[in-house]
């Protein structure tokens, strides 16, 4: 991907400068930088929920950034697994029932959906909480019962904003170990951080400052 | 998306705020009650009002004649010929009483006895033969008298039950005789178990052609009893029957429609509580969409998380939609109840027969459903149009 984004301000806030990112299957890649330098806006442009102003992105070969509103929904719904800082887990639910939820807007058989939404919260090794209510579940319990959500769907990219910015360092370990396991099963993560631990377990990082982005060794 | 999914979505967002959901639907509960009670008891009323008709009441029409300008009287004696042929009269009777039949002096024989009052004060008409049916009555002695009678002229009389027992006629076998202002006349029968027109108990009653006599010489009234549910009809024929020259003199006193009854009964207290009930589900309807916008703003994070798993704006609106249409439906089923509950309690306390329409009970719940879904669109369209990045933010 090769992208700018402008937001409309007097001047223009610009706040990705060409971007040039490739990101391989199966990588595990670390996008770090202050807060305001431009992450989150990167991982808006990668997660499809906002479009570049200029350039190109391409996820599995495709072109995204010409596809109409509904077919990116499609995409997003069905090839990116996003984690957000807080969780974003539905109160009044179970766990299992947040996790079952990444599969209703799919086209995805109401069949099976619960062994398959069972399998993914035993990979996170949360197979001994699935009825539990979120509130009831630690910081880092959440966080992995996001991941399952993440997982769900089988997707090609698993975003990660922050993952343990909420957590504790014991709770960061175990999510942080979690990912080393599912890159270890062949799935594309990136996380984007600014924490140095969180980073320095990705097998590559890049710097993002002021809407640049370098290659960091 | 799978309709079960939706709506587990919608219900699963209900139900995570019970408390809530439930006082959002008083308003659409009320406006639905308010028109289910008011439709309900208009109808149950309206139909007690036509039950409770007294066929005897709802039967009967009378002509009042007025007295002739001309000399030629307006209506003959035979003019009531004419009217019992006309189809749903039942019986019919002409009856003359004027001024100088009132209070003729009536005795039972021609003896003076200073010891007893003997004498007594009467009214004496003149009716035609069919007078015993128009009267609702029957002959407790003897006979009525027939048209050979009248033909002829005989002098002969039918008394009431009343005046028989004070002229103290008690039996018709030997053809006893009352003089009436002098004029003596053969009692042919006694009429009684009068139902209508009961001052004829008091009553001689001569034929037309005998009542010359006492200034009877004109119809004054005719009596008419109709089959059930012809009196407007009659009421509209008989002036041109009985007097086809000058029908428009006649008046025609006859008892208000069913119809009409029915109609007075809904009319008068019903506009008030329709509008009561529309405004009800007007508040109901703002109830639920201030309510639904304050959830939408509550679930922007669900909605961001929503859009990032892959919803469509159109599911997001559907959710919202379907959340606020369910509301309402609940409104709606919980109104129809109570209202019919209502109606049932009201016929019981009035002892009525409930009279329960079945398209309304189907119809209210449907109204609060459309409440629901109207007061959806704007919140639902609010939720669809956001954008998930800021959504998520």
């Amino acid at each position: 991907m090769k992208v700018s984004r402008e937001y409309p301000a007097a001047p223009p806030v610009r706040a990705l400068r060409e971007v040039s990112l490739r990101v391989e299957r199966g990588e595990h890649l670390a996008i770090v930088g202050p807060s305001g330098s431009g992450k989150s806006t990167l991982l808006n442009v990668v997660g499809l929920l906002d479009r570049p102003t200029s350039g190109g992105y391409r996820l599995d070969g495709v072109e995204t950034t010409t596809l109409r509103d509904g077919a990116r929904t499609r995409l997003r719904g069905g090839r990116i697994g996003f984690v957000f800082q807080s969780f974003h887990l539905l109160p009044h639910r179970s766990v299992l029932e947040n996790v079952m939820l990444a599969e209703i807007y799919g086209g995805r058989p109401r069949r099976g959906r619960r062994e398959r939404a069972l399998a993914a919260l035993e990979r996170v090794g949360l197979g001994h909480r699935t009825g539990f209510a979120p509130d009831r579940l630690s910081g880092g319990e959440r966080q992995r019962a996001a991941i399952a959500r993440a997982l769900l769907g089988g997707p090609s990219l698993l975003l990660c904003d922050e993952p343990t910015g909420n957590l504790d360092s014991r709770n960061t370990e175990a999510v942080l170990d979690l990912f080393g396991e599912l890159r270890e099963q062949g799935l594309t993560i990136v996380v984007i951080t600014h924490e140095q631990e969180v980073s320095e377990r990705a097998g590559r990082r890049v710097r993002i400052t002021d809407g640049v982005l370098v290659e960091e060794e | 998306m799978h309709v079960r999914d939706l709506a587990g979505e919608a219900v699963a967002g209900l139900l995570a705020r019970p408390v809530r959901t439930a006082l959002t639907t008083l308003g659409t509960v009320l406006g639905i009650t308010t028109l289910v009670v008011t439709l309900g008891v208009a109808a149950t009323a309206g139909n007690q009002i036509v039950g409770r008709f007294d066929e005897l009441a709802a039967t009967a029409v009378t002509v009042e004649v007025p007295e002739s300008t001309t000399g030629a009287p307006v209506v003959t004696w035979d003019a009531v010929e004419r009217l019992t042929r006309l189809r749903g009269v039942e019986s019919a009777a002409a009856v003359a009483d004027a001024v100088e039949g009132a209070n003729v002096s009536v005795r039972s024989n021609a003896l003076v006895d200073p010891a007893r009052v003997t004498t007594h004060a009467l009214t004496v008409l003149a009716a035609t033969t069919g007078l015993p049916g128009a009267a609702r009555g029957r002959m407790t002695l003897g006979r009525f008298y027939d048209e050979g009678h009248v033909r002829r002229g005989d002098r002969v009389a039918v008394i009431g039950e009343e005046a028989a027992r004070m002229l103290g006629i008690t039996r018709l076998d030997r053809a006893p005789a009352i003089f009436v202002g002098g004029h003596a006349y053969t009692v042919l029968g006694v009429l009684g178990d009068l139902r209508r027109e009961r001052n004829l108990s008091a009553a001689v009653i001569l034929p037309p052609t005998a009542g010359r006599r006492f200034g009877l010489r004109e119809v004054t009234r005719v009596l008419v009893n109709t089959s059930l549910g012809a009196t407007d009809l009659i009421a509209r024929q008989a002036p041109a029957a009985l007097s086809p020259g000058a029908g428009d003199l006649l008046q025609v006193i006859a008892p208000p429609s069913p119809a009409r009854a029915r109609d007075a009964a809904r009319d008068d207290a019903d506009a008030l509580f329709l509008i009561l009930g529309l405004v009800s589900l007007v508040v109901g309807a703002l109830g639920i969409a201030n309510v639904t916008l304050v959830t939408v703003m509550e679930r922007v994070q669900e909605i961001g998380l929503r859009r990032a798993l892959g919803a469509a704006r159109r599911h997001v609106a559907a959710q919202f939609l379907l959340e606020s249409t369910l509301i309402g439906l609940a409104g709606g089923v919980i109104g129809a109840s109570l209202g019919v509950v209502a109606i049932v309690a009201v016929s019981a306390v009035q002892q009525w027969t409930p009279l329960l329409d079945v398209r309304l009970a189907i119809a209210a719940p449907l109204a609060g459903a459309l409440v629901g879904l109207l007061a959806g669109l704007h919140p639902a369209w609010r939720a669809a149009r956001m954008e998930p990045v800021d959504a998520l933010r």
